[in-house]
């Protein structure tokens, strides 16, 4: 069977199909809207086979590509050999972006690192609001990617696979787990520009839920216009006048449905209430005022300035609120050039604001059920690019997590002396989806939909691995 | 094949349990469950061997364990795994049936688990003499016979029913039936007046001249082209990246028009893939040929041309399998298909066939070839001959124009002269004030040291304020070439194949890995599983790989074809997997429906109006959708077509409904692209350039859903909420959802605000009578009948407590009706106006009015 069929008899198991059940539903909830407490979106997997550590992930997308080597990824032995030549051993025949065929030069770290957190971790000294947490956080220096241009690479990322076409990791987790919020959907994205102008495109694919139903998709909360695409009245017409003729659609529809028998009908009422509530429940969710001057000092942030410190603190609310996956994209980490003063606005937008989300998620309770993920879609050169900047790389790049399921204050794996290449425990990104999934309760290699002749996986083909000793 | 009554039921029972536990099911669940009778190969077995064992056991020989193949019968019995009519001595049986973890197959890490009556399935086939079957699609089809006179199709189909004791549904009424034919041959609603035509009509053919009618619309190739955009992946922008637009909208006037034209599907194919090497090729053959330039490109600046090029040929061998074979070639990009007989081999061979297509690898894409009528080329040829001509005027004074420069900066130089714009009392403009100063400083410099800039500014100086020498035939050029480059500008133009002199090296990459240049060199050839062409001693060309896709001999094309035809008919293929008829796909419920489909499509000469007429001219089609609950029990899917099938219309479609109820549609044909409005900020995520959305005005604002601009990277929101792909893949097959988002659209996006306010004008204008002869107005306009007694109890007071409201509030009724661009008729009452809006909208917005049943 397949998942499509698999839902249209769902629907009708837990709909029923006669016109009066279904308008009853709808009367009830049109009454009055906010009373409407919708059953949670239920998933397809029936129990999970792993204990469930994380409820929810908020991933934390460093899009362009953020150097390991001004971040978390501390080498003093690049800064030794800094404008000298690339021991050739190392670069020999390898995939480079940019720099493919140019002279290759060390390029040392162009900001000092400082030991912090419990164990007295060295990052970047321009870091040290997340340095102030290291303790909740385990860092991957090990990691690596397929791809080396943005939009494969964020494909591969997002799906574990650089072929459009494929679900993102938040639809796959939609798709097996549902989702707890009954009037949102329960996969969100948030997007947030840098101020260094390296603001890389990022193509509505990467949210996309492929070959799964489409209400699995991410949808996108905007900062500027409607939050969510038409979800506000036309001009004139109230939430009153709106709510008559939502009202009116559903005893038309039910009256069909009593004639036809169409199964359709009853999600399709199901759906304007859905989008009623959505269009109560959203500007309440948008509206930070009812935070306080504590909580907007934590994240360093004012309502509504669009920045990512700000989509942290509505990625706790939408938590809060019950939606399973949170993606944040904060752009600008495409530094090709000027990498040291571009490493200083992205700490500058971003430090704070992660040290904030996990603080807020811990004294509210919610950090242990909560898996946070930090990662770009691949690491940058050690050589120079142009003198000031580093070329894309997929070799070696840092990745963190935190939260649900997560040994914090250590460290994971290892890049060689210059951060060229991982070498010790190196990790792939379907080993990241697949202690993603192992933290949520899912087992990553048994969790497959049929697609175009093959069991798919979010994990892929090859075996990936559980990165079991970060767990907790 | 009789199946009784017993065993349709515990088909229904297996049915439930697989729901319960999420198992897939086995396709024809009726036969599956059929009692002792003979077990076939590829109906019973193959699907259970496939899923459960190939991946280990099969094509793959990277992959494959013990040295074991079951997907070849000499290999399996040779290795002892089947001993034909002797399932206790097939270790394959033993196997299966052991419980020691480390022994059973499927092994437990791969999550795959055989349930009893596999088990039993298997056992029985090995005791019947475990006879193999070629699978299904690679045999060439065999047409049955059906009785003269007789529908192909309805014959077949009942000869099936009756084999399952099921009968066919009754005939739908005739308001159905027209708005089910409009939906899917137009892709529109019919008009009222073109219902109560057909109901009216008594003559025995009428059913059969509404057919032909609909045939002869134009309208029809628009709705045709929707799929076949799909699988092809049309789109507007190129989709990696910068997400840039390219030129390539006549190639979906040329799909259009080969459906309107009943151009002849191998024609259809040919000019797709070869278009350009056809012997008496042409602009129309060319405009086909951009089908091989439809794929992603990327114009990134750290991109690696041997990525990309081995991006774009694995991208042209899907699209290749997508459209055309049904095979799920890209498996063998990295490795021999898990599941089919195709090879990594094949896979690169295929890739060779369009290793001679001109493309930048890491580029923009070109202007691409100009489509024109024989006017324009007439017009451009002569634009061309004149600057070309003013050229050589131009040229030949050139010489003696530079000996003036120089006379003219030697004496500026030598006589210290200060250019007029820079004099105290100039009136000249900053910008010739700022000219004149980079003159000075050009001057300033050693003529030796000037560099290009300085050069050109000198010259441009000199040229344009300081000389009149050779005026005329300086004019002249910049005349001839403004206008051949204005005229050029206005032409359209589109991508297309063109052949280049020294053809892209194709090789094996061992595990699809660009970097590895350690791989075989291959030549253009076809899978080797497939028959061959008849072509020796040269190399094979794209044009004969066209030609194979569309020969007698290939067993796959017309049989792919026609699945997708039919789905657009009942809303599923015959083989329910439209991208893959392979091992992994699913055996069509009526395997020889689907062969005499596609004999008769080759038979008719691939005449594909022909098949249209065949399909929806027969019985089957013309059944009612609505099941009896006993119907709904035997056949929950409707796979056996006891019925017709209800379903949502397709993104484009719910649009041009919309668009035609309410009167502002516009219906011409083709021609680039329209932008419906958006919500600002929509594309901000695009860099390279920034990009805003201006949203056409006028009529483009109101032309078919098919004409939108596709924007791979975020195509418009509207045409996401109802599934429309974004064409970043070949997609044989829409998801069709049902969620909130396409609620959302409906009710505020502007187009259906407009259409509503539209609809309203409308009905106020034409209608005169009652507010319920105007509800009985507009519900014809929309659903092509009268509303029920309990809809108009539920719609008229809707009505009145809308009016009431803006007539208290009308300033909302002006804020609402200001909606879009379409003028308020100045001579109605605009509470009255905006009540009957939300009338509209109510209408627009049902179930039943996006639905064809």
């Amino acid at each position: 069977m397949n998942i499509h069929e698999h839902n249209s008899l769902a629907r009708r198991a837990f709909l029923g199909r006669t016109a009066q059940g279904v308008g009853g539903v709808a009367l009830a909830a049109l009454a009055a809207p906010r009373s409407l407490e919708a059953a949670p979106q239920r998933g397809v997997l029936p129990s999970l086979p792993l204990p469930q550590k994380a409820k929810r992930v908020i991933w934390l997308t460093m899009a362009g590509g953020p150097s390991h080597l001004e971040t978390f990824d501390h080498k003093p032995k690049l800064a030794e050999l800094d404008d000298q030549p690339m021991p050739e051993s190392m670069t020999k025949g390898q995939q480079l972006a940019q720099l493919q065929g140019q002279k290759l030069i060390c390029f040392g770290p162009q900001h000092p690192f400082k030991p912090m957190g419990p164990s007295g971790t060295h990052i970047c000294e321009l870091f040290p609001h997340i340095g102030s947490v290291l303790g909740d956080i385990c860092l991957i220096n090990s990691m690596t990617t397929d791809a080396i241009n943005h939009d494969p690479a964020h494909m591969f990322m997002n799906t574990g696979s650089q072929i459009a076409g494929r679900p993102s990791m938040g639809s796959w987790v939609t798709y097996g787990l549902g989702s707890e919020a009954a009037d949102l959907p329960g996969f969100v994205v948030l997007t947030s520009l840098g101020r260094g102008g390296q603001n890389q495109p990022i193509a509505a694919r990467q949210w996309s839920s492929g070959f799964l139903p489409s209400k699995y998709q991410g949808v996108q909360l905007r900062g500027k216009g409607d939050p969510v695409l038409y979800l506000t009245n036309p001009n004139g017409i109230t939430r009153e006048r709106q709510g008559a003729d939502i009202h009116a659609i559903n005893l038309l529809n039910a009256q069909h449905d009593a004639l036809t028998g169409d199964p359709e009908i009853a999600t399709r009422i199901a759906q304007y209430e859905m989008a009623f509530a959505m269009q109560a429940s959203v500007p309440g969710l948008m509206d930070m005022a009812a935070e306080g001057p504590q909580t907007l000092d934590l994240y360093g942030c004012k309502p509504g300035d669009g920045s990512f410190a700000s989509n942290c603190l509505l990625a706790r609310r939408l938590a809060e609120r019950g939606v399973r996956f949170i993606q944040l994209y904060h752009k600008d980490w495409d530094h090709h050039g000027g990498v040291k003063d571009g490493i200083k606005f992205k700490a500058e937008e971003i430090d704070r604001a992660c040290m904030a989300l996990i603080t807020d998620l811990k004294n509210r309770g919610m950090l242990d059920s909560t898996l946070i993920v930090w990662a770009g879609e691949f690491g940058r050169t050690p050589m120079s690019q142009g003198g000031s900047g580093r070329d894309h790389h997929n070799k070696a790049m840092t990745v963190w997590m935190a939260g649900g399921g997560i040994k914090g204050g250590i460290v994971h794996g290892a890049s060689d002396d210059l951060g060229y290449a991982a070498v010790d425990k190196i990790c792939t990104v379907h080993d990241l989806h697949a202690t993603m999934l192992h933290c949520l309760g899912i087992q990553h290699d048994a969790f497959s939909v049929k697609f175009q002749g093959l069991d798919a996986k979010l994990t892929g083909v090859e075996k990936a691995s559980v990165l079991k000793d970060i767990l907790v | 094949m009789v199946h009784g009554f017993a065993g349709r039921r515990r088909g229904l029972s297996m049915l439930v349990i697989g729901l319960a536990y999420g198992w897939p099911i086995a396709s024809p669940i009726i036969a599956a469950a059929a009692g002792p009778t003979a077990v076939e190969f590829n109906r019973d077995i193959r699907p259970i061997l496939s899923d459960n064992c190939f991946s280990c056991h099969g094509p793959d020989s990277s992959h494959r364990q013990a040295d074991l193949r079951l997907d070849l019968r000499d290999d399996a019995v040779a290795a002892g795994a089947i001993v034909p009519g002797k399932s206790a001595e097939s270790t394959l049986v033993t196997r299966i049936n052991v419980t020691d973890p480390d022994e059973i197959m499927p092994p437990p890490e791969s999550h795959k688990k055989l349930d009893a009556k596999q088990k039993e399935l298997l056992t029985r086939w090995i005791e019947q003499g475990a006879e193999y079957q070629k699978h299904w699609s690679y045999e060439p089809p065999v047409k049955a016979d059906v009785p003269a006179g007789t529908n192909g199709i309805d014959h077949l189909v009942h000869k099936r029913l009756s084999a399952l004791g099921l009968k066919p549904s009754a005939e739908a009424d005739r308001r159905t039936l027209i708005r089910r034919l409009s939906f899917d041959l137009l892709g529109l609603p019919p008009t009222p007046e073109e219902v109560a035509a057909f109901e009216q009509d008594t003559t025995p053919d009428a059913y059969e001249k509404l057919v032909d009618r609909l045939l002869a619309n134009p309208h029809y190739g628009e709705r045709m082209a929707i799929g076949w955009l799909d699988v092809v992946r049309f789109a507007d922008t190129c989709g990696y990246h910068s997400d840039k637009p390219r030129n390539i909208w006549p190639y979906r006037d040329w799909v259009i028009k080969s459906f309107n034209d009943n151009r002849p599907f191998d024609q259809f194919t040919i000019h797709q893939v070869a278009g350009d090497l056809l012997p008496d090729a042409d602009q129309d053959s060319r405009v086909g040929s951009a089908f091989n330039r439809l794929l992603l490109s990327t114009d990134e600046g750290g991109a690696q041309a041997k990525d990309y090029e081995a991006r774009m040929l694995t991208d042209r061998v899907r699209a290749i399998g997508a459209t055309w074979l049904g095979q799920t070639t890209g498996c063998a990009q990295c490795h021999d298909h898990k599941f089919d007989p195709i090879t990594a081999r094949d896979f690169y061979s295929l890739g060779a066939f369009f290793a001679d297509i001109q493309e930048g690898i890491i580029a923009q894409r070109e202007d691409g070839m100009v489509v024109g009528t024989p006017e324009e080329h007439k017009r451009l040829a002569e634009l061309d001959a004149a600057l070309a001509a003013a050229k050589k005027n131009f040229d030949a004074i050139v010489p003696q124009l530079n000996v003036a420069q120089q006379q003219w900066e030697a004496d500026l130089v030598a006589y210290k002269v200060m250019l007029p714009e820079l004099a105290a009392d100039s009136k000249a403009s900053a910008g010739d004030k700022n000219l004149a100063k980079q003159v000075a400083a050009s001057l300033a410099q050693e003529a030796a040291k000037r560099n290009g800039n300085d050069k050109k500014v000198l010259q441009d100086y000199f040229r344009t304020k300081a000389t009149q020498l050779f005026k005329a035939e300086r004019d002249g050029f910049a005349k001839a070439e403004q206008e051949r480059n204005g005229f050029y500008a206005s032409l359209a133009k589109c991508l297309v194949s063109v052949k280049s002199a020294a053809p892209r090296t194709v090789r094996i990459l061992p595990r699809g890995n660009w970097m590895d240049e350690t791989g075989e060199v291959i030549k253009p050839a076809l899978p080797g599983y497939l028959p061959q062409p008849k072509i020796e001693g040269r190399e094979l060309t794209r044009l004969d790989l066209a030609e194979w896709l569309v020969s007698r001999d290939n067993p796959l094309t017309a049989r792919v074809v026609m699945n997708r035809l039919w789905k657009q008919f009942f809303g599923t293929g015959l083989s329910r997997v439209l991208d893959d008829l392979g091992a992994q796909g699913e055996p069509p419920t009526n395997p020889e429906l689907l062969d005499w489909l596609a004999c008769e499509f080759m038979d008719a000469k691939w005449d594909m109006k022909h098949m249209v007429r065949t399909i929806v001219t027969s019985a089957t089609y013309r059944q009612t959708s609505v099941a009896s609950s006993q119907l709904l029990a035997a056949d929950p899917y409707n796979r056996e077509l006891t019925r017709q099938s209800t379903f949502r219309v397709d993104a484009e479609l719910v649009r041009d409904a919309a668009l035609v109820s309410s009167g502002l549609f516009v219906p011409t044909i083709g021609g680039p692209s329209v932008k419906p409005y958006q919500p600002d900020g929509y594309w901000e995520n695009l860099n390279f350039p920034v990009r805003t959305y201006p949203n056409d005005v006028g009529e483009k604002q109101y032309r078919r859903g098919l004409y939108t601009w596709w924007q791979r990277m975020f195509l418009h929101p509207s045409m996401v909420a109802f599934d429309a792909p974004s064409r970043e893949e070949c997609c044989a097959e829409r998801t069709r959802s049902n969620i909130p988002q396409q609620a959302l659209v409906l009710l505020n996006d502007p187009s259906y605000v407009e259409a509503s306010r539209a609809l309203a004008a409308r009905l106020l204008t034409e209608c005169s009578g009652s507010p319920e002869e105007r509800m009985a107005w507009a519900w014809k306009r929309v659903l092509q009948r009268l509303p029920r007694v309990e809809e108009m109890e539920t719609v008229m007071p809707l009505y009145r407590q809308q009016l009431a409201a803006y007539k208290a509030d009308t300033k909302a009724a002006d804020d609402l009706l200001k909606t879009g661009f379409a003028s308020v008729p100045a001579d109605i009452d605009k509470a009255e106006l905006a009540a009957w809006t939300h009338v509209a909208r109510v209408l627009l917005n049902l179930h039943e009015t996006i639905t064809r049943s």
